[in-house]
């Protein structure tokens, strides 16, 4: 009996690696065919018969307006991804300590604008942008403060998952009464407890602003996504590079995230059984 | 490790509302320079509110709290100089246990080198030196408690504050830890404030016990007398086992099913009444006249507690009462066993109010 309760489990455990190697499979032909036809077209020559070459992705960096936008997304990106910790980190951790029953209302408010389509937000930031344009400045970088507004949502759950899996009242409490201000408490205890936190933030604020098109179409500035388009209609080649191009950054920021927190993970549970250890002992 | 001489600490008539409930009504207590004061209370008696407005983590809505002679009500809790240490394991998962310990004097501008020297020699105050280099994740709650006793004391502050430390621990590891916080608070001579809602533990490590209940002290006294001569019912009935027994209040004494006791308060108002009779107080016998009477009843059943057992005996008409005795002597009297109880003449307390009471 025992004997063929062993040769069941064993086959359904095989059943299942079977059809979770099949799903690897397919979600990575899913990602990765697109790429490879990305790759493809960006090398192909003139002709059918000439051969291969990298001729688009070597002529990159003979496009000054796309170079331009490019450094301009990239400082939109890092701009959006301070001001948006700037502005959440110490509001989430306040409200945590002192305002919880505002903690609704902020979530609230931080998931709006993931129900408003772009199109009807760049709606209402033209006047915005036209007062600014004559008041501030017109700068592409001014653009920065409509994304904090953007990447909210997502910044907000990825930051609420990190605060959750502390406890950042007593934390805070342990650090006051060992002598740190706020500021510290914030700088030395409550940041590098999130960490992998901030980290997933920012690669999503840096993901959203590298792929946001309509906003800035809309308040005429050339990012690199409007650049992309303009791009696509003069040269298809060097436009497919750069997108694939953003598309690999964004996938090494992804890979480089997992592997730090893989590492993080793999330290707990050595941790634990350490403390078994000790305890046995 | 170099000692610092205790602090006398006075709370002095705090008052701390939460929108309309009262946390504290009027809470005035005085710790003499390196006692330990444990405030024992059942939930939301105010307790813990009073040791974080001593740590500055609240605000009072009136007193003043004087630490050392100054006046420290509005002062923050980042420069009070007091050490606490926290229900919740506390310690910041980011550091191992000797940079925990070394966060507070970091935050007092000490030296790298005399910080991490000082930071070991209070591990090893505790025992944890061999830990030092250990994440607290690597820690057992016990031992992180150790940790977090050694990061208040590193900074050798005027107060310690222990806000129901080992409330999280197993009942083992709480009993040695409990001793050893009191070995370390001898050693060192701090002020300590202890809050717990363990009777047992207020009992076995403090100075005094002040028992509180709806945000007033109700009584502050050594453990013994707290036990033995209870101020107030509420005492009576939260510090240790109660019998409540009703009786008639005649002449200063009470008479209780036939037995005249003392009371602690002679000058009670005479009539009916319910008295308040420690199980210990109660002794069972088997011999002699087992006839109905008010004081014979049934052993119902028999709870082993190791040295001691609680006998508890149905005297008929929905009364029980318990009654505690060395383990050889309740053996004698096992579930079933006709017995005869006798009331030791303690001095008892009385309670007027109806409140569930043994003797119906």
């Amino acid at each position: 009996m025992a004997a063929v309760t062993q040769s069941f489990q064993r086959t359904r455990r095989q059943k299942l690696q079977v059809f979770r190697g099949v799903i690897f499979v397919a979600a990575g032909l899913f990602f990765l065919v697109p790429l490879f036809a990305m790759f493809e077209f960006t090398t192909r020559g003139r002709l059918l018969t000439d051969p291969r070459n990298l001729d688009a992705w070597k002529s990159i960096a003979t496009y000054p307006d796309l170079i331009a936008a490019i450094v301009a997304s990239v400082e939109l990106a890092a701009i959006t991804s301070f001001a948006m910790l700037v502005l959440l980190v110490p509001t989430m951790v306040w409200v945590r300590l002192r305002l919880r029953r505002l903690n609704r209302i902020i979530e609230f408010i931080c998931l709006l604008p993931l129900t408003i389509p772009a199109i009807v937000l760049v709606v209402g930031l033209v006047p915005m942008y036209q007062w600014m344009g004559i008041n501030f400045s017109d700068s592409i970088l001014t653009l920065a403060f409509a994304y904090v507004v953007l990447v909210l949502p997502y910044c907000y759950r990825a930051l609420d998952a990190g605060l959750s899996s502390i406890d950042v009242k007593t934390l805070s409490e342990a650090a006051r009464s060992l002598g740190a201000s706020w500021f510290t408490v914030m700088v030395r205890v409550i940041v590098p407890n999130i960490s992998s936190a901030i980290l997933n933030a920012c690669f999503l604020s840096v993901a959203l602003v590298l792929g946001e098109y309509t906003i800035a179409q809309n308040l005429l500035y050339n990012n690199l996504q409007v650049e992309i388009a303009l791009l696509g209609r003069a040269n298809a080649g060097v436009s497919i590079a750069v997108s694939a191009a953003s598309l690999l950054f964004a996938f090494v920021l992804l890979v480089l995230l997992s592997l730090f927190n893989r590492g993080r993970g793999r330290l707990r549970l050595d941790d634990l059984k350490q403390v078994m250890r000790t305890e046995r002992g | 490790m170099a000692e610092r001489a205790g602090v006398e600490v006075r709370l002095e008539n705090l008052q701390r509302h939460y929108g309309p409930v009262t946390a504290l009504n009027d809470l005035s207590l005085t710790i003499a320079p390196g006692e330990l004061v444990a405030l024992l209370g059942p939930s939301g008696c105010g307790k813990t509110t009073a040791l974080r407005l001593l740590a500055g983590l609240e605000q009072a809505d009136g007193g003043r709290v004087v630490i050392g002679g100054a006046d420290v009500t509005t002062v923050p809790a980042n420069k009070r100089d007091v050490g606490m240490v926290f229900q919740a394991y506390s310690l910041f998962p980011h550091m191992v246990a000797w940079e925990n310990v070394a966060f507070g004097l970091q935050m007092r501008k000490v030296g790298a080198a005399e910080r991490k020297r000082r930071a070991l020699e209070v591990l090893d105050l505790v025992g944890l030196a061999p830990y030092a280099n250990r994440y607290a994740t690597q820690l057992s709650g016990g031992q992180q408690q150790r940790v977090a006793l050694a990061r208040a004391l590193a900074i050798r502050p005027k107060v310690l504050l222990l806000d129901e430390p080992l409330s999280a621990l197993d009942a083992k590891v709480r009993s040695r830890l409990r001793d050893e916080i009191r070995r370390v608070q001898l050693e060192v001579g701090i002020t300590t404030l202890f809050v717990t809602h363990d009777q047992e533990e207020a009992l076995a490590i403090a100075d005094r016990v002040g028992v509180m209940n709806a945000g007033h002290l109700e009584q502050l006294g050594p453990p013994t007398l707290v036990y033995t001569r209870p101020a107030t019912p509420f005492v009576a009935e939260f510090v240790g086992l109660t019998n409540r027994l009703t009786g008639e209040v005649k002449f200063g004494m009470v008479e209780v099913r036939g037995t005249q006791l003392p009371l602690v308060q002679p000058n009670e108002p005479q009539g009916p009444a319910i008295a308040l009779v420690r199980p210990e107080a109660v002794s069972l016998a088997t011999d002699g006249n087992m006839a109905d009477g008010p004081l014979v009843g049934t052993v119902i059943a028999v709870a082993f507690l190791g040295a001691t057992s609680r006998v508890t005996v149905d005297l008929g008409g929905g009364v029980t009462v318990l009654a505690q005795m060395p383990t050889s002597a309740a053996a004698g009297h096992p579930a079933g066993t006709r017995v005869r109880l006798a009331l030791r003449d303690d001095p008892v307390l009385i309670a007027r109010e109806e409140k569930a009471p043994v003797d119906a």
